[in-house]
């Protein structure tokens, strides 16, 4: 059985449970922190680099699971702006809804939003998997480099807007794509990206009811035709 | 960066605490708005003749024995003034226009805050908390109030710059964000005669909406119309005798989180904000969405 460490926000700081997390977590055994009392409160959990598993009790605020590497981090609850901004390995889990920006410029591991996550979801993503149970909001996956975003609801304006190689699965309606953004047919190997994602966040949907979005790679180049127009 | 609140009770228990509930909101809000805040609150009506006046003095210890005494000789009528600290509301059958005309001239120093049956607004320099504390927020009570902390990025520093901003009466307005052409649409309501007091843009917003508002349109119609007209990045909270309302720009950039229960609805920039709020945890929490209008009615509008 895991070892359970509690640690209590309305008794601790956040700077000092945050140092408790890097400095201070026993190694060797599999270690579990239950984090009580977040009340919205912003960078619980940040910066991680061990292989624990995090449990915060609660809504939190921006911030959570920042850098977070190898940790698995769990939120009982939503979160504010930002959640696993940079996420760079292990699995950050929100059990309710995220607000804007969520996994921004996360380079590897995996995100999940149980719920809805809000505008400008996967901003910049430059190779971690987003898995979003609900709906993304507007402008997500604006400028994502790599990775993969699979939203098994429905995605809001400007999906994808000046996308590079990361790749965009949509179970639900698309309002609208962004500039060089461009539905393409999902192959089997699409559908198998899909299932392995879903399996992996613990939601049962059919991978081929998906639609994948991609980049045109029209931006990637300067057109001199279109620059004389100005 | 700027932090916004706001609060509305459906039951006349909660509006009892209105202070109470408000105030940890507008102090936790203080990390986002340190440099001055202010609070709008809408009590019981006075009667249909009367109005309400809130006044800020630059000077703690002016003398508002004198200024009642002098109002009462120029302008007659019933006249009840309140004071506290550089704060006063006062009270009577005075006509807004012949009020502000003779406030103008004869004590140019003083701010006038609102004007209506049931609004009061405070705003001053300071830390929210110490704010709170001077004015004694924690004993208001009323139906909804709306509050915001600044952080000014765009004009100066001083109470008339803080927001709540008012126009007309019983309607105020909060903003967190910044408008990219808050000039122009200024200029277009001064050829109309109506007349600015700082150089705020979020003054701008506010009284193109009430602009519409006097032209006719409901709230609803003329934050549409404000859609079209204003540039620039806005979370705005809005309030009027009865209604509580909250709108997003379509870049939805500047947050807000709102909390609905069956016994109220709370506003914030941030949810820690209203943490500390009963029920709270199982309540319904939602983040609103660009553009849409979210509008909430007190359940016994104040007439």
């Amino acid at each position: 059985m895991d070892r359970v460490i509690p640690l209590d926000l309305t008794r601790l700081t956040v700077r000092e449970l945050n140092h408790f997390l890097h400095h201070e977590l026993p190694t060797g055994d599999a270690v579990r922190v239950e984090i009580l009392n977040p009340n919205g409160m912003h960078n619980l959990a940040v910066g991680l680099d061990a292989p624990a598993d995090i449990d915060i009790l609660g809504h939190a605020g921006y911030f959570i699971a920042g850098m977070n590497k190898r940790a698995n981090v769990t939120v009982h609850g939503n979160v504010g702006w930002s959640v696993a901004e940079n996420i760079m390995s292990g699995t950050v889990r929100v059990k309710g809804c995220a607000s804007e920006c969520a996994g921004a410029s996360g380079h590897g591991g995996l995100l999940v939003i149980e719920e809805d996550a809000s505008s400008r979801c996967g901003i910049s993503m430059k190779g971690c998997d987003i898995v979003v149970g609900g709906s993304v909001g507007h402008m997500s996956a604006f400028m994502a480099q790599a990775g993969t975003l699979v939203v098994c609801g429905d995605a809001g304006g400007s999906l994808g807007d000046s996308l590079y190689e990361a790749t965009i699965y949509v179970g639900g309606t698309i309002h609208s794509l962004g500039a060089d953004a461009q539905e393409e047919p999902m192959t089997a190997s699409d559908a198998s990206r899909v299932s392995d994602l879903l399996t992996k966040a613990g939601i049962a949907r059919d991978p081929k009811s998906f639609k994948r979005v991609a980049s045109k790679r029209s931006l990637y180049h300067w057109h001199a035709d279109a620059g004389q127009e100005y | 960066m700027c932090g916004i609140v706001g609060f509305l009770a459906k039951k006349p228990e909660l509006s009892r605490l209105l202070g109470e509930f408000v105030v940890p909101m507008l102090t936790c809000m203080g990390d986002r708005g340190p440099d001055s805040a202010g609070l709008a609150v809408f009590g019981e009506p006075v009667g249909p003749t009367l109005r309400r006046f809130n006044l800020y003095a630059p000077e703690r210890c002016f003398d508002w024995s004198a200024f009642e005494q002098q109002l009462a000789t120029r302008l007659g009528g019933e006249i009840e003034v309140s004071a506290l600290e550089n704060h006063a509301v006062l009270i009577g059958s005075v006509n807004p226009v012949r009020f502000k005309a003779w406030l103008t001239e004869t004590y140019p120093a003083l701010h006038l805050l609102s004007t209506g049956r049931t609004i009061d607004v405070y705003k001053d320099e300071g830390h929210p908390a110490e704010i709170a504390r001077r004015y004694h927020f924690a004993q208001f009570n009323g139906t909804h109030a709306v509050g915001h902390t600044r952080m000014a990025t765009e004009s100066a520093v001083s109470p008339a710059h803080a927001h709540p901003f008012t126009a007309g009466e019983d309607f105020c307005l909060v903003h967190n964000g910044s408008l990219s052409n808050p000039y122009s649409v200024r200029r277009k309501l001064e050829k109309r005669g109506i007349c600015f007091e700082t150089d705020n843009d979020t003054e701008a917003a506010c009284r193109f909406l009430e602009w519409r508002m006097s032209e006719g349109d409901a709230l609803e119609a003329a934050i549409g119309k404000g859609f079209d007209e204003l540039d620039g990045f806005f979370t705005l909270l809005m309030a009027t005798a009865d209604k509580l309302i909250l709108v997003r720009d379509p870049f939805a950039c500047k947050p807000a989180v709102a909390v609905e229960t069956d016994e109220y609805v709370a506003i914030s920039s941030e949810y820690r904000a209203l943490a500390h709020l009963p029920g709270v945890k199982d309540a319904r929490i939602f983040e609103p969405v660009p553009e849409q209008i979210y509008s909430w009615t007190v359940s016994s509008p104040s007439t």
